[in-house]
């Protein structure tokens, strides 16, 4: 029962890391279809942002670079969008092996720009340490990263049942044709959800730099992890990333603790695979009338 | 407009299967080009080529680079002095790319093609075993700066790092002076933790420790979570950490989260120098102990020599790490040698190799003929909050290398 009790917030926090760095995925291949595989590297350029901005903020460099790594990463996403994603729509494979490409040169990018070693982000004091009671243990920066990944998602709903441009931006997802015939500028939709998938990758990145290394191979790590969940979910699906993003860190807390690590990996993808062969679409499925 | 002939939702799962298998490989083939270097006589002319073999790019460059560029400065010296039997040393430098199959490939090339006298390079266990077999077959010299798990002494291969009874052993002496009997032990799952935890458990057995514990996680894990409650629970003296590379970094970022302290509960890790220090932060890991043969701070002139060369050629913010310093000692072993025996031939080096000797950052380093490993004075030492790391004990001397662990009566069996 303790061990029940013990591995539950460390599920929830799991889950809270795989939902931060999913959630861009969930616009950018949730709703366009395009398969993303720079995406980890945004959310490398997100960790960068915190680690450049340290020379003027300091320890509070994290918190500043929340707001500036959506940018930096956003700015990141529409060039791509622009120069060479637009060009691939409908193409997933050759997208893939497209962003696949960019992913390598972002990589090394980073490797000539801040060398190759892993570079130091310095957390702020008050996120150093952890809570306890009776037991259970939960670091203080697992709690930012659950509060952080809590506030996009509500911004994320809120932009997108409430605005009219997320509204938009639901309408081109739902069907294209007919949002166009509606006079929906289809390609300004395009690139403002490339925009904002991109620019959450940046921010989850910021929120990475206080449990894991910040490296040239950073996205690597999280990039599977990141297509799972949405996948799992179902495209485009927010309620269905964040219920997959928990099931998951959940599932892998506990395997892993009455067995080990290698093996958890192992326990989540064949939930994962068996669960696909059951439904296909995903946890949610979006409901429409298009052709396709 | 969008046109798909393929299902939608068939191309979108296929895609995923496709992505997740490219990420998989995406660090192994991240392979960058490699000069190639032209193809000449062996010793002829006035210089002699080396092959300098180490990953630029993908997941261990963040290690190997360093052991390329302290390499580089080893020539540098020697040829700023004369070079080696009179003849000017030409490196030629190779990307491993951190994938085990370019190793052989690249060794190869610098065989046949470049015709070296010698490569220095490798890091990973998995990247010297996919090279021993090249270096073996053609009867050319490799030298190995790294530590690693022991058990094994190829002919051709010269290894400059320590093996376990220079670095695994002197450790768990440390800890057992210590008075730490509960050890829990983490590591990356592959070769090298592996074998170095079977030596561990033989170890505690016969010294009245007791092994609380043991966790291997995949490499490039990043989630501690859940082994570090693991660790909690079992309430250990003190871990013992062989894991590898990034995996490092969250877990002590991870650890630190939990309130366990280095006074109460010291992790000993043997993967961590100063140069993983700064990828983690001095802040995580101050307090530490590390075990190793070499730190920056080790006391003596030639050292001092060392780190204001490094510093001058590379830059003033660098630290130098033992893997570094082995691979620095590597290049002016082989020249002893090479002046030793008088030729540049495998052979020759290798027949004149024993007690060939030079004062190396770290102490006096010696190879030993029968093992074509070297004798190192092993150091533990404790991470400073600066980041740099100070040496807290020593042997007393250089100890005689055994890959084998033939003298140690305890690890019979293995």
């Amino acid at each position: 029962m303790n061990a029940f009790l013990n591995q539950l917030p460390i599920g929830l926090s799991i889950g809270a890391v795989l939902l931060l760095v999913a959630l861009g995925l969930t616009f950018t291949f949730g709703q366009m279809g395009v398969v993303n595989m720079a995406h980890g590297e945004f959310l490398m350029a997100g960790a960068y942002t915190a680690y450049m901005l340290q020379s003027w903020a300091g320890r509070q460099a994290v918190l500043v670079a929340l707001p500036v790594a959506f940018f930096v990463a956003g700015l990141m996403g529409l060039v791509l969008e622009r120069t060479l994603i637009r060009r691939f729509y409908g193409r997933p494979l050759d997208t893939l092996l497209l962003t696949w490409g960019v992913s390598l040169i972002l990589q090394q990018v980073a490797r000539d720009l801040f060398g190759a070693p892993n570079v130091q982000v310095k957390a702020p004091t008050w996120l150093v340490g952890g809570a306890e009671w009776s037991g259970i243990r939960m670091p203080y920066a697992r709690m930012f990263i659950l509060a952080l990944a809590v506030v996009c998602v509500v911004a994320i709903w809120f932009y997108l049942a409430r605005t009219k441009q997320g509204r938009r931006m639901q309408a081109v997802m739902q069907n294209r044709e007919l949002a166009a015939c509606s006079g929906i500028a289809t390609s300004r939709v395009d690139q403002r959800t490339f925009f904002i998938g991109s620019g959450l990758a940046g921010v989850a990145g910021v929120g990475l730099t206080l449990i894991g290394p910040v490296g040239p191979a950073l996205g690597t790590y999280y990039i599977v992890d990141a297509f799972l969940v949405v996948v799992a979910g179902g495209l485009g699906q927010l309620r269905g990333a964040v219920l997959a993003a928990f099931v998951l860190g959940l599932l892998n807390s506990y395997v892993e603790y009455w067995s080990d690590a290698s093996l958890a990996k192992v326990v989540v993808f064949a939930v994962i695979i068996g669960f696909l062969q059951i439904r296909p679409q995903g946890l949610f499925v979006l409901r429409s009338r298009k052709l396709t | 407009m969008r046109k798909i002939s393929l299902g939608r939702r068939t191309a979108r799962l296929a895609a995923v299967s496709l992505a997740v298998l490219l990420a998989g490989t995406g660090c192994a083939s991240d392979k960058s080009t490699a000069k190639t270097g032209s193809a000449g006589a062996d010793t002829s002319g006035d210089t002699v080529k080396v092959g300098v073999l180490h990953s630029l790019s993908g997941t261990m460059a963040i290690s190997e680079v360093t052991v390329k560029n302290s390499v580089l400065l080893a020539i540098d010296e020697i040829n700023a002095k004369g070079g080696v039997l009179g003849k000017k040393i030409q490196p030629v430098v190779e990307d491993g790319a951190s994938d085990w199959p370019t190793f052989a490939e690249k060794a190869q090339k610098l065989i046949s093609n470049d015709k070296v006298a010698v490569t220095f390079g490798g890091w990973t266990s998995a990247s010297r075993k996919a090279m021993l077999p090249v270096f073996e077959k053609n009867k050319q010299l490799l030298f190995y700066p790294v530590q690693y798990e022991g058990l094994e002494s190829s002919p051709y291969i010269f290894y400059t790092g320590a093996t376990t009874n220079q670095q695994i052993v002197p450790g768990l002496d440390y800890l057992k002076a210590q008075g730490k009997k509960k050890i829990f032990l983490v590591g990356s799952d592959y070769v090298f933790p592996r074998t170095a935890n079977k030596i561990i458990k033989k170890y505690a057995e016969a010294n009245g420790m007791q092994i609380v514990g043991e966790e291997y996680t995949p490499l490039g894990h990043t989630e501690y979570s859940t082994v570090i409650n693991k660790v909690a629970d079992a309430k250990p003296d003190a871990v013992f950490n062989t894991l590898n590379g990034d995996s490092n970094v969250a877990f002590f970022k991870q650890l630190r989260g939990t309130g366990i302290k280095a006074a109460d509960m010291p992790v000993l890790s043997v993967s961590i120098a100063e140069e993983e220090v700064r990828g983690i932060g001095a802040d995580y890991l101050a307090g530490q102990p590390v075990a190793w043969n070499y730190y920056q701070t080790t006391e003596g002139p030639r050292n001092t020599e060392f780190v204001a060369a490094y510093k001058a050629k590379y830059g003033a913010d660098k630290v130098t790490s033992d893997p570094m310093e082995a691979g620095y000692n590597s290049v002016y072993l082989w020249k002893a040698a090479v002046e030793k025996a008088n030729s540049f031939k495998p052979d020759d080096v290798k027949k004149a190799c024993d007690g060939v000797s030079i004062d190396a950052p770290e102490g006096k380093v010696t190879i030993d003929g029968a093992t074509q490993h070297v004798y190192k004075t092993a150091r533990i030492g404790v991470v400073q909050p600066d980041g740099l790391i100070k040496e807290v004990w020593a042997s007393p001397g250089p100890i005689k290398p055994d890959p084998y662990l033939k003298e140690y009566p305890w690890a019979q069996g293995l």
